[in-house]
């Protein structure tokens, strides 16, 4: 099987028709492939973030992790870009979405897409995967433990984030939900509401919560890391986009 | 877990970071994942000139207890403070 891939920062447009960067991975076989972006956590667009960009590659897809932070600090390494941006409140989600929404523009539009896009996004990206598949018409949607999709940020917090559990009835594909059952946000109880929500709006959704495990269990590079819910994690992660995304 | 609490404090002072030393404007303070330490949560304080780009930025990440020392050290230390120099 030829499996030669290639990975490289590109310039897409973005929010606001603003160019941004991107990390690109894909395999350099003539498609048809499904395609993925990838939405960073917050500590940012980081060597771990790409690692994974490539994995979606090594599995056949064309992924496109956007840099959020790049508008704010190009050029800046990813652990300055993030605190930058914390200092200034977050990314606001109309940004998200118009982010997003360019690079799955961008990926349909490659030679080698079958026009299927999905989404996924871990820890604040988590929240970001849901927000986009509300936002925008994607095929298959993936939440690795996003905070405040159900619950409101504590008062006085200046990021510029909400509860967006009232977008249920909104999503545009099946949503793929992975969770721990130690994390606090979110915690087991808001994981259930976000499955009742979405079960009163008729959409498609699958969650798997992990025991022994808390919030950011694929971050391999951290103490958070639990190998058996991360590879049991990424099995779910393949046979879910085997189904909507593959082809 | 991203817990999205973050103080922001104007500062006056310097700072030396990766290109040497700064003025300081801003600190944003919160208890969130580190980008370095082995603990899932950290103290971490970045002391930014934002007007002079991210990268005017020094970073730490503590353990909470260390964090707790280094607060009352801090107070300690300009409790000690002769009169008349503060």
């Amino acid at each position: 099987m030829y499996d030669a891939m290639m990975a490289e920062t590109i310039r897409f447009t973005g929010h606001g028709g603003d160019l941004i960067e991107g990390y690109l991975a894909r395999p350099l076989g003539p498609g048809p492939s499904g395609g993925v972006v990838v939405i960073h956590h917050m500590p940012g667009y980081d060597a771990e973030t790409k690692e994974i960009t490539r994995t979606f590659a090594v599995h056949g897809y064309l992924a496109l992790c956007p840099n959020l932070y790049y508008r704010e600090a190009p050029g800046a390494s990813p652990d300055d870009a993030a605190a930058a941006v914390r200092a200034q409140g977050g990314v606001p989600d109309e940004q998200l979405v118009g982010d997003v929404g360019g690079a799955a523009a961008c990926l349909r539009a490659m030679p080698a897409s079958n026009g299927k896009v999905g989404v996924i996004g871990y820890c604040s990206g988590g929240r970001q995967s849901f927000l986009a598949a509300a936002s925008l018409p994607l095929d298959a949607a993936v939440d690795c433990y996003g905070a405040f999709v159900v619950g409101t940020p504590p008062e006085g917090v200046p990021l510029k984030v909400g509860p967006i559990v009232h977008l249920a009835s909104d999503l545009s594909c099946p949503l793929l939900g992975l969770f721990g059952d130690d994390d606090q946000h979110p915690s087991p109880e808001q994981v259930a509401e976000l499955d009742k929500a979405l079960t009163e709006a008729g959409k498609e959704h699958e969650f798997h919560s992990y025991a022994g495990a808390g919030h950011a269990f694929f971050a391999v590079n951290r103490p958070a890391y639990r190998p058996e819910a991360a590879m049991d994690g990424w099995a779910k992660i393949w046979d879910f986009y085997g189904r909507y995304l593959a082809g | 877990m991203c817990t999205y609490l973050t103080e922001n404090v104007d500062v006056e002072g310097s700072g030396k970071g990766t290109a040497g030393w700064f003025a300081l404007s801003q600190a944003t303070v919160y208890f969130d994942h580190p980008q370095h330490a082995q603990a899932e949560h950290t103290l971490n304080i970045d002391f930014l000139n934002p007007q002079d780009g991210p990268a005017a930025r020094v970073a730490v990440e503590l353990t909470a207890q260390s964090a707790r020392a280094l607060a009352a050290a801090i107070e300690s230390a300009l409790a000690a403070a002769p009169p008349g120099l503060i």
